[in-house]
């Protein structure tokens, strides 16, 4: 971590001041790398919104993480009051107190004991300063709150004078400082102290809006350097600050190439075969009562199964009434809630801001450390805060989940009619995967559809599924489709009797033909079985005259020579007489 | 370390008040002088015989800064008679020294 502060200074231009790390989360990526490096700091803001922690953060932080001392000088808090207040945080004052790491520093002015008695100047705290520093080589000085000496000294003349001379002493003595001051009425701080503090001023802000508070932070001035001048939501969690920039979230997650099942096979089936991806945010909107919880709850109920860790933020039902509801579709939660592999984590949306919400949803991911996470539904969230805000902080929760390659599915309830609103298409320009779930209303009832509207990497079914729910489960069917529009329901069952019906009639035309057929072929058969026995009768009457005559005219040749020896003459006339007679006879 | 001191070393029924005064300063600077003068001059014609002026010079011993919450220079801080009275500046208003001290009544 130390070598954090060196990488910067190198890369950075000459003309940017070095940046001291405040290795509070967030802050210094806004900052472009930390606080500038040997000057002060004025952090400012009203009473309550994180003046005190940031500060002591910064100094706690450098001490542990960065190895540089530091000193805080307190003019509110004693010090048991101060190391009480960070001990919240999880930051040891004491034991960094003990371990001559941090100095702490308490001054006390009470107007009421103090007589001004002609002219003076602010020596004393310089050289307790100056003493704090040195005694620990401090690299890191903390003024908290530097206007109580406005309200204990009489003279502000010289409290101006002297405050200017100790921020040059600051700069001289080479410290980062932090300096807080309460927010002014009409300029930054009340005493207007920015006129001192030229290098950095942070504004904090503790807003309520609706009854919600949430805090911001904005960098109003940060001289010579790049910095996000916007205003970022930031929480006071347990392991203190973080600024929660949605610009400092990189694009660069590990990603994971194993697919994980639905819990409904024929919704694997819609996509690629093998569901959605490791890792991947899985978005899940439908208007009120289309499914949306049953459909999340076969997917940790599938997680679990499997032995993952799931943890299910519930917005909107008791972990109770949830397990209760979904014994109705088959649905057992409940052992998987008591072996520990599924949490449930319920929460009003109004019961808190939003970054107190998130820094719920942090701790809880941290500690429980879940394979799935389902957030149902996160458009109540919207009620915690405005549009803007609740898709920042989905950006944030994503990011996070996907850093941990967590699985998350969010449903997402619109209102009714609209299903695609303008929140949504924004939303789901972070989601991996979108799913659709919508009503559609005919023939007096209603039915679901389910539409996968986006499945990033993988081939998806561009079809349309009915999804029905019945005491055994969830199950798709396909939807028939027809010139009049899609059926489902009783509609889609009596087309597909219809259809049957008109299946089986062509079935047994067919098989009428075919035996139409056959008989035909065997009459045809029998027809050409007579032609060719005529044939063959007749063929061999043929060869029997052929060979009758072939043996009359051999005998006729023979019986002639034979008379034609024994008659030696008149051949003819003799010959032609027997030659009759025979002929005669024959016939 | 002064705190600690207080309680035992505060014995009221003591017929003559012994006045402890201590003046902190931070070097030779001519605001130390001056106040330092001014206070020797309204002690002698207030309260001769029965004060002590201890002077702290901070730059030798800037630990002590912290037991009287010294902030301004220089800082004149009653010790004794109680309560602890603080009275900064360079004591050339000499009015306001004595109703910081509690001396206009006394003188």
């Amino acid at each position: 971590m130390k070598t954090k502060p060196n990488r910067h200074q190198p890369s950075s231009p000459a003309t940017q001041l070095p940046r001291c790390p405040t290795g509070i989360q967030g802050l210094d990526e806004i900052t472009g790398g930390g606080l500038p490096r040997g000057r002060p700091t004025l952090v400012c803001g009203g009473a309550g919104c994180g003046k005190t922690l940031l500060a002591a953060e910064f100094l706690v932080r450098g001490a542990v993480e960065f190895g540089e001392p530091g000193v805080f000088m307190s003019f509110e808090e004693t010090d048991k009051e101060l190391e009480s207040n960070v001990a919240s945080l999880g930051f040891d004052l004491a034991g960094l107190v003990r371990r001559k790491k941090i100095v702490l520093e308490y001054v006390f002015i009470e107007r009421s004991e103090i007589t001004e008695t002609g002219d003076y100047d602010l020596e004393g705290l310089f050289v307790r300063l100056n003493h704090a520093i040195d005694s620990i080589g401090a690299k890191r000085v903390v003024l908290d709150t530097l206007e109580a000496l406005f309200a204990g000294l009489p003279n502000e003349a010289i409290l101006r004078a002297e405050l200017r001379r100790l921020f040059r002493w600051l700069k001289e003595k080479g410290v980062t400082a932090v300096i807080t001051a309460e927010r002014g009425r009409e300029q930054l701080t009340r005493h207007g102290l920015e006129e001192y503090v030229s290098d950095c001023v942070i504004l904090l802000d503790h807003r309520v809006t609706d009854q919600i508070a949430t805090r911001h932070m904005r960098v109003v001035k940060y001289r010579g350097a790049l910095h996000g001048t916007n205003e970022f939501p930031f929480l006071i969690g347990n392991e203190g600050l973080s600024v929660l920039p949605i610009t400092s979230l990189g694009l660069n997650h590990k990603v994971s190439i194993e697919r994980i099942p639905t819990g409904i096979p024929r919704l694997d089936a819609m996509l690629g075969g093998k569901g959605f991806f490791r890792g991947s945010s899985i978005l899940l909107t439908g208007t009120p009562g289309t499914g949306k919880s049953c459909l999340a709850a076969c997917f940790a109920q599938a997680a679990a199964r499997r032995g993952e860790r799931v943890l299910y933020f519930s917005f909107e039902e008791s972990p109770n009434q949830t397990i209760r509801n979904l014994h109705s579709i088959g649905v057992r939660l409940e052992p998987f809630v008591d072996c520990g592999l599924l949490r449930f984590h319920a929460a009003r949306p109004s019961f808190c801001g939003l970054e107190m919400h998130l820094a719920t949803m942090f701790k809880e991911i941290a500690t429980f450390q879940p394979q799935v996470v389902i957030v149902d539904p996160i458009t109540s969230l919207l009620e915690a805060g405005s549009d803007s805000e609740t898709r920042g902080m989905v950006t944030r929760l994503i990011d996070y989940l996907k850093g941990g390659q967590v699985t998350s599915l969010f449903t997402s309830l619109t209102q009714g009619g609209h299903a695609l609103q303008q929140s949504e298409i924004a939303m789901s320009s972070l989601m991996d995967s979108w799913l659709l779930l919508q009503d559609v209303e005919g023939n007096g009832e209603r039915n679901r559809l389910l539409y996968v509207l986006k499945a990033r990497g993988m081939a998806h079914s561009n079809q349309v599924r009915e999804f029905l729910i019945s005491d055994r489960g969830i199950d798709l069917v396909d939807a028939y489709i027809g010139p009049s529009g899609v059926l489902t329901g009783a509609s889609r069952v009596a087309q597909a009797a219809r259809e049957k019906a008109e299946a089986l009639a062509s079935l047994q035309e067919a098989a009428r033909r075919k035996r139409e057929l056959a008989r035909k072929h065997a009459t045809l058969e029998q027809q050409i079985a007579r032609l060719r026995s005529e044939y063959e009768t007749e063929e061999m009457e043929l060869r029997r005259m052929d060979e009758q005559a072939g043996t009359r005219t051999r005998v006729l040749t023979a019986e002639r020579t034979e008379l034609a020896r024994l008659r030696h003459a008149d051949v003819s006339a003799n010959g032609h007489r027997q030659t009759r007679g025979r002929l005669g006879k024959q016939r | 370390m002064k705190n600690a001191e207080r309680p035992q070393a505060a014995p009221a029924r003591r017929p003559a008040r012994l006045w402890q005064l201590r003046l902190y300063v931070a070097g030779q600077t001519p605001k130390s002088l001056t106040a330092f003068s001014n206070l020797k001059e309204i002690c002698e014609s207030h309260l001769k015989g029965r004060y002590e002026i201890e002077v702290i010079d901070l730059l030798e011993q800037p630990h002590l800064s912290r037991g009287d919450q010294i902030l301004a220079i220089p800082t004149l801080v009653r010790q004794l008679p109680h309560p602890v009275r603080k009275i900064i500046g360079d004591l050339s208003n000499t009015e306001r020294v004595l109703v910081g001290l509690d001396l206009r009544a006394a003188g």
